[in-house]
């Protein structure tokens, strides 16, 4: 991958560490709030707003922006945090997350500078993102859109609704992560609803599937680039990831999908984690 | 009384393709029910603005959303029990909630629907659409309401909820009349009792009125169109000047046009009232107007509530 420097590389690997370290600082602070989910896509969300998509900072609501839907809205901390770290308003903002004073929802909403879509109740952002995407092609624009997935919300029926009708209509212009965790709420996905064969199904029900790692910048970068060249079928990358990725404690376990560090204790563990990680970077 | 009778629907479908020749901002969804909404009438003028989704109303919601957050007006249609029952998250989470401009405009509310029975017949929309913060609710009382609606919404920042019925309903109104959001219209003045009726019903409080003028009870007739926010204004003056109020609608009892007006009167000026609809039952099948009579929501059921009203007023 000659287009891809190894400064970039690791400019984007020290991007998702930042991520992770915000996201245990805001569900700390905030006492509540989804880690799991969010460290998971803290690489994906790292390429998608730094390298990936055209969009403007200053200019939150840009006609010919890129547009992006968290669908699996509970993952708001990396998101806000990708957001902030990309100027769409001050970090500083981060540490008031779930607070009254704040704009910084829960979940999504269109109060907060950057965001294109409300989500947060499962499986409704690909429906909204195909509608952006129909958008583009009758106003002739170029721009793409992206909805990131998590693989508990496929469950959800609206979602192969959505899949079935982005083939249909041929959206080249759309790209679905599905961020493959392998947990959701309650327990390992496959216990409650068994998903695979993933990729079969996505590429039965018209789309370009493709698989990756999704904590490798490379294989990413690489993966939206093939999406790109995508002629009248939209593209699924089913993103391989670890729950929790980047703190040992919170890593392939439903207990910290929805649970903040417990206490200091386990606080500083976490934080000490992601900086020895940043060390290595 | 002699009417003229219009179909509100192929009105909708009438006004839909003027206004996509008016601005290029119009688009429509619809979830294979084109033929019955009517809306199919723009698809065949605008194809590549008319997105028939299939039997997927809740991504039909969600697709309207992503389209009205990308600039466009959009009108997304299905019957009632569709698109406020089936959908009512995608509406709530991805229309409602980010306050974005799209009109639902449902047909076939309430038991009117007629032979296709309970499972078609919706009587808890104007509840579900009225209990929706940023959500307005409005009900056309005939195809000229139905036009001047569709372009008053059309001309806003959505969201919208407009409910239509089935049958061709009467025109009780003319066409120079004026539609003014939020305001009702008197259809008839009256001393002695209040008939607040809303879309198909408030032709049969019209001739429940002129049959109670003839046994010398003097009933006035609102036509409440807005549902949310409502005309407090004119039901507290109605409600001071006659005393009593009868609501009527093609909706449960509970969570409708009574309920808002019984809100409204209890906060305001404390009256007697009664409200004619549905007793909090399911419908049957069988002809509309049959199904009408039979539940009391017909002219001969108004005229029984209200002489049930003066009775109690006393």
């Amino acid at each position: 991958m000659s287009e891809i420097s190894s400064e970039k590389i690791r400019k984007l690997k020290l991007i998702a560490n930042e991520i992770r370290e915000w996201t245990i600082k805001m569900t700390y602070a905030a006492k509540s709030g989804h880690p799991g989910g969010s460290l998971s896509a803290a690489e994906i969300l790292a390429v998608l707003y730094f390298h990936e998509m055209k969009v403007d900072p200053q200019n939150p609501e840009w006609e010919d922006r890129d547009r992006f839907v968290l669908s699996k809205g509970h993952a708001s901390p990396a998101y806000y945090a990708a957001l902030a770290l990309r100027g769409f308003f001050p970090t500083d903002e981060l540490m008031n997350f779930r607070k009254l004073s704040s704009f910084l929802q829960g979940h999504p909403s269109l109060m907060v500078p950057g965001v294109d879509m409300c989500t947060g109740s499962l499986g409704q952002g690909l429906s909204a993102a195909i509608g952006m995407a129909l958008a583009a092609k009758l106003d002739k624009k170029s721009y793409r859109v992206y909805a990131l997935l998590g693989d508990g919300e496929i469950e959800e029926g609206n979602i192969w609704e959505a899949a079935m009708t982005a083939a249909t209509r041929k959206l080249d212009n759309l790209v679905a992560i599905i961020d493959r965790n392998m947990i959701q709420l309650d327990d390992f996905t496959d216990r409650m609803v068994v998903l695979d064969p993933l990729e079969e199904k996505w590429n039965a029900f018209g789309w370009r599937v493709l698989s990756i790692n999704g904590h490798d910048i490379v294989q990413i970068i690489r993966a939206l680039n093939e999406a790109r060249r995508s002629v009248s079928q939209p593209t699924v990358i089913i993103a391989h990831t670890v729950k929790g990725k980047g703190v040992s404690y919170m890593e392939n376990t439903a207990k910290y999908h929805g649970k903040p560090p417990q206490n200091e204790e386990e606080y500083n563990t976490a934080i000490k984690e992601i900086e020895d990680e940043r060390r290595g970077i | 009384m002699k009417w003229k009778y219009e179909s509100p629907r192929k009105a909708y479908g009438e006004t839909l393709v003027a206004l996509g020749r008016e601005r290029e901002d119009i688009v429509v969804l619809d979830a294979d029910l084109s033929t019955s909404t009517k809306t199919a009438m723009f698809g065949k003028e605008f194809p590549d603005r008319f997105f028939n989704v299939g039997l997927q109303e809740q991504n039909m919601m969600g697709i309207a959303a992503g389209l009205a957050r990308s600039g466009k007006t959009v009108f997304a249609s299905s019957f009632a029990v569709f698109a406020t029952g089936r959908a009512y998250d995608q509406v709530r989470q991805s229309i409602a909630y980010p306050k974005l401009n799209v009109n639902i405009v449902a047909t076939h509310g309430g038991v009117t629907v007629g032979e296709d029975g309970a499972s078609h017949q919706m009587i808890e929309d104007i509840g579900l659409m009225c209990g929706l913060p940023n959500m307005r609710v409005i009900v056309p009382v005939d195809a000229n309401e139905v036009r001047r609606v569709i372009r008053f919404v059309a001309s806003q920042n959505g969201p919208f909820y407009v409910r239509l019925t089935r049958p061709a309903l009467p025109l009780i109104t003319s066409p120079e009349d004026e539609f003014v959001f939020g305001k009702a219209m008197l259809m008839r003045d009256g001393e002695d009792v209040a008939i607040i009726a809303t879309g198909i019903e408030v032709s049969y409080a019209l001739l429940a009125a002129e049959q109670l003028h003839k046994e010398g009870i003097s009933a006035a007739v609102i036509n409440m169109s807005t549902i949310k926010p409502i005309d407090k204004e004119i039901i507290v003056k109605y409600a001071r000047k006659t005393g009593g109020i009868v609501t009527v609608e093609d909706h449960n009892i509970y969570n409708g046009l009574g309920s808002r007006v019984a809100e409204v009167l209890v906060e305001h000026y404390p009256a007697r009232m009664l409200r004619v609809g549905m007793p909090d039952k399911f419908g049957r099948s069988g002809r509309w107007d049959e199904l009408l009579a039979y539940y009391g929501m017909d002219d001969a059921g108004i005229i029984k509530a209200v002489k049930k009203l003066m009775e109690v007023k006393k």
